[in-house]
């Protein structure tokens, strides 16, 4: 059962994953990979915001942990993509593009995730 | 999407594709972590994103120097790689590392994940490129933009 909402949460994500850096790169044609930061910091946001609701004991029904955390937020985020980004930065522009994208992402992912706590702190207060 | 030509409606093959292969990879990832278990360090999450980086180095220039089927990337590469590594669990790792009053866990892991994680999609590519020569020895080098 926890693996069908898994596969199930896994599918949503990665097909929102794929919409979505479809959308950015239209919108934004640059050789800096937008599509992957936007999915990333924006699945760092949910997460944080689906663990810390669970943390403060309100998440509901059991199955939604699988379905949301390791399903959903799991595949809408993606840590291959990332690093192809920043090797073919390396390639393509130099160091100082794959260092600003790797900086970039991670500290832009703990900031998102601050934010998501944030956000549910000040609900559930 | 340039699957959408003159106002003709296609199938979304490659939307279907992603879809199928982010659970096939979500599944994969879940796998790992019940077999790795919790061990103190996330090395569940640490495993997965290096091995679906060298993966994907590999699929990548597989994909951009032989001539595959178009959806062999949106299912593989966007799909299962995409799906089976990732980036949220891999903050919440490095946040349940600080809530566990291990700072320098955290650092070395955060850090770790990222170094092991681009080794290995260039590990992944240089192995592939080797590859792929061998078994077109008549094309000779293969071209790289």
């Amino acid at each position: 059962m926890t693996s069908l909402l898994v596969a199930v949460g896994g599918a949503c994500g990665a097909v929102s994953r794929y919409g979505l850096d479809g959308v950015v790169r239209r919108w934004c044609a640059s050789p800096f990979p937008w599509g992957t930061l936007v999915v990333n910091l924006l699945g760092s946001f949910l997460v944080a915001v689906v663990t810390g609701w669970a943390a403060f004991g309100g998440l509901g029904p059991a199955w939604l942990r699988p379905l949301l955390v390791s399903g959903l937020c799991g595949a809408l985020t993606t840590f291959a993509t990332f690093g192809q980004d920043t090797v073919r930065l390396y390639t393509s522009v130099g160091w100082g593009a794959a260092v600003r994208n790797v900086v970039v992402t991670v500290f832009g992912g703990v900031v998102a995730a601050a934010f998501g706590l944030g956000v549910v702190f000040l609900l559930r207060t | 999407m340039s699957e959408v030509s003159a106002g003709r409606w296609r199938f979304p093959w490659a939307a279907l594709a992603v879809a199928l292969g982010g659970a096939l990879g979500a599944l994969a990832r879940h796998e790992v972590a019940l077999w790795l278990g919790e061990a103190g360090f996330p090395w569940s999450t640490l495993v997965v994103n290096v091995v679906g980086c060298l993966l994907l180095g590999g699929l990548t220039v597989v994909v951009e120097t032989c001539s595959v089927h178009r959806l062999v990337r949106p299912f593989l590469g966007v799909g299962v790689l995409g799906g089976f590594t990732t980036f949220s669990a891999y903050l919440v790792d490095a946040g349940g590392l600080l809530a566990a009053q291990r700072p320098v866990g955290a650092l070395v892991y955060v850090l770790a994940t990222v170094v092991l994680a681009l080794a290995a999609v260039g590990c992944g590519a240089g192995l592939a490129r080797r590859f792929v020569r061998r078994a077109t020895p008549s094309t000779g080098e293969v071209e790289r933009s």
